[in-house]
């Protein structure tokens, strides 16, 4: 009775029990229908709570609509700041929404409650970027549409390119919110995240002065923050016709972003908790 | 060699020893911060049978809960569940867990609730039609047919911990792990959640281990952990327990073993040791030695049914 182990992690079996249990099938890392299940789930949820979904798709539209006409002088900047918005909008709102959705998961214990079930981690964590995307596809459909053929937003590439930079911000934006929502214990802090975790990077990105305008740190700074990939993605379809170059780097930076802060956001889901 | 016959062991024959235990710990121990919650825990949780864990506030209960279930860090010792270390992948599909708090969600109906946790448990679309009848079955054992499609955050307290324990029951899980179940619920619903406990135990073959501060609840399993302070004072049946001191209920027997260890000088590391009469452990031990032996004991005690000790607290039950 002396044999000492330690049951946490992935130990070796304590000898003698285990060894006759038979060999039963080790739950997947990654299921499909584990993970459109949780998509599923997350969209019924949603429907519940038709507000949200009407704040979400509407607010966009309605902020591009006023800044087409405080820019009514100006169209040329309209363009530029309206590009860039439309990368920039489903960044924050799926940022917001993920958050405090996965904030939620944690305190309620229904989030311990799945981990203690076969649910693999990246299941979850997909099922989540699925069904957000999803929600990012329409919101940011309906924006860009509103944006090209009803505010005279001047697109000289294809509006598919916009949609589709506009679908890797969400994802950046629920990886990032997903990653947070571990730091927070309550709906205030993870709401608080938002000014400490956006507000830098939408000040750096080029929205407001061209990059290189700024001072060279700032500069540097910037080039390591995804949201200026977003918004550089943003203009070069605004200038070019073609898929250029920097377009395709500046897509590949996002979704690389997107993907390394899944990864470090899957990091923060402990099966097991003090 | 450790298991010969087919798995459903007859824990109802009195006569036969425990079969290899449903949990097993021994120097259990956890430390949550600078606290030690449990210290050096040993004891075994027979199949087929509930076991209540009963104690104070505070004293552990949903510690060692969390231990058996895998959800807990920094657990040291041995722990074994259905014969396999805690916390092992492939028990997660085997045990079922209710949390204090319900952990359901809120803006989902009662049925979307358990759609989604059963397609967790049972995924693909093959298994679509099995997974209806189980949902429906579970909202159905916890009496929840007439909520079905009501959202989880409409319903009362004790709705909403009555979805959250349908939710263990899906996919028939060996193992249900229910941490205060019955809190706050009305005498009837308590007697019909127990009446339910007795008949997933007698008829599914489970093990239940079930936690309670309520003593009363203590009357209604077959067997008791009692727990203060992070240890165990006593591993017994309600009976022997009753009798060892000569009280009337297990809470007298209870407060008698708390006036004992404090009596032993605030020693509670020898009570712990002594109170629990050596005998449950011993039984545990000796268990894997015995069943080949015993084997063939128990496959033909199964013709007894299951009465004698299932049907033992409910007939009290409807006695008061």
């Amino acid at each position: 009775m002396s044999t000492t182990s330690t049951t946490s992690g992935t130990s070796p079996a304590s000898p003698g029990t285990s060894a006759s249990a038979a060999p039963a099938p080790r739950p997947n890392a990654l299921s499909l229908s584990r993970t459109t299940a949780t998509a599923t789930r997350v969209l019924r949820q949603l429907r519940h709570d038709p507000r949200t979904i009407a704040l979400m798709i509407l607010i966009p539209c309605v902020m591009l609509f006023l800044l087409r006409y405080v820019f009514d002088g100006s169209p040329a900047t309209f363009d530029s700041i309206g590009a860039s918005l439309l990368g920039i909008f489903p960044l924050i709102t799926m940022f917001l929404v993920t958050s405090i959705a996965t904030l939620r998961e944690r305190t309620s214990g229904t989030l311990e409650r799945l981990l203690a079930m076969p649910l693999g981690k990246g299941d979850l964590i997909a099922g989540y970027a699925l069904a957000f995307g999803a929600l990012a596809i329409v919101q940011s459909a309906l924006a860009t549409g509103l944006a090209v053929w009803f505010l005279g937003l001047d697109v000289t590439g294809s509006p598919w390119l916009l949609l589709l930079v506009a679908l890797l911000d969400a994802l950046l934006g629920t990886a990032l919110g997903l990653f947070v929502s571990a730091f927070a214990s309550s709906e205030f802090q993870a709401v608080q995240f938002m000014p400490a975790v956006i507000f830098p990077q939408l000040l750096l990105c080029g929205l407001f002065t061209p990059r290189p305008n700024m001072h060279p740190v700032l500069e540097a700074i910037s080039d390591v923050l995804p949201m200026s990939y977003a918004v550089d993605g943003m203009n070069e379809v605004l200038k070019h016709t073609d898929m250029t170059a920097d377009f395709v780097r500046d897509a590949v930076v996002v979704a690389g972003c997107a993907l390394l802060v899944l990864t470090l956001g899957a990091a923060t889901l402990r099966r097991r908790t003090v | 060699m450790m298991i010969i016959r087919s798995r459903p062991p007859d824990p109802s024959d009195p006569s036969t020893p425990i079969d290899q235990p449903a949990v097993r710990a021994q120097e259990l121990t956890v430390v949550r911060g600078t606290r030690t919650v449990l210290r050096g825990l040993e004891f075994a949780v027979p199949r087929g049978q509930i076991t209540g864990l009963l104690g104070p506030s505070g004293c552990g209960k949903s510690t060692l809960m969390r231990s058996i279930v895998g959800t807990q860090a920094k657990v040291t010792g041995t722990l074994d569940v259905l014969g396999r270390p805690a916390g092992d992948p492939a028990l997660r599909s085997r045990i079922g867990y209710v949390t204090q708090a319900p952990s359901v969600y809120d803006d989902l109906t009662v049925r979307q609730n358990l759609d989604y946790f059963a397609a967790i448990l049972d995924p693909g679309r093959a298994a679509a039609e099995r997974r209806r009848a189980d949902v429906t079955q579970a909202i159905a054992d916890v009496d929840l047919t007439s909520h079905a499609d009501a959202l989880a955050g409409n319903l009362s307290g004790g709705q909403r911990s009555r979805v959250s324990l349908a939710v263990a029951l899906l996919g028939t899980p060996e193992l249900l792990v229910l941490d205060e179940p019955t809190v706050g619920l009305d005498p009837v619903l308590r007697r019909d959640l127990w009446n339910l406990f007795h008949t997933i135990a007698a008829e599914r073959n489970a093990t239940l281990l079930v936690s309670s501060h309520v003593m009363d609840e203590a009357e209604r399993c077959h067997r008791l952990l009692l727990m203060r302070e992070g240890r165990i004072l006593a591993d017994d049946t309600p009976d022997a327990l009753r009798a060892r001191f000569d009280s009337d209920t297990v809470e007298a027997a209870f407060l008698r073993l708390v006036d004992e260890a404090t009596a032993a000088g605030n020693q509670p590391a020898k009570d712990a040791e002594r109170a629990p009469d050596t005998k449950p452990a011993k039984d545990a031990k000796s268990a894997p030695d015995d069943e080949t032996a015993t084997g063939g004991a128990s496959a033909a005690g199964d013709g007894q049914g299951t009465d004698p000790r299932t049907g033992d607290p409910t007939r009290k039950e409807t006695a008061r």
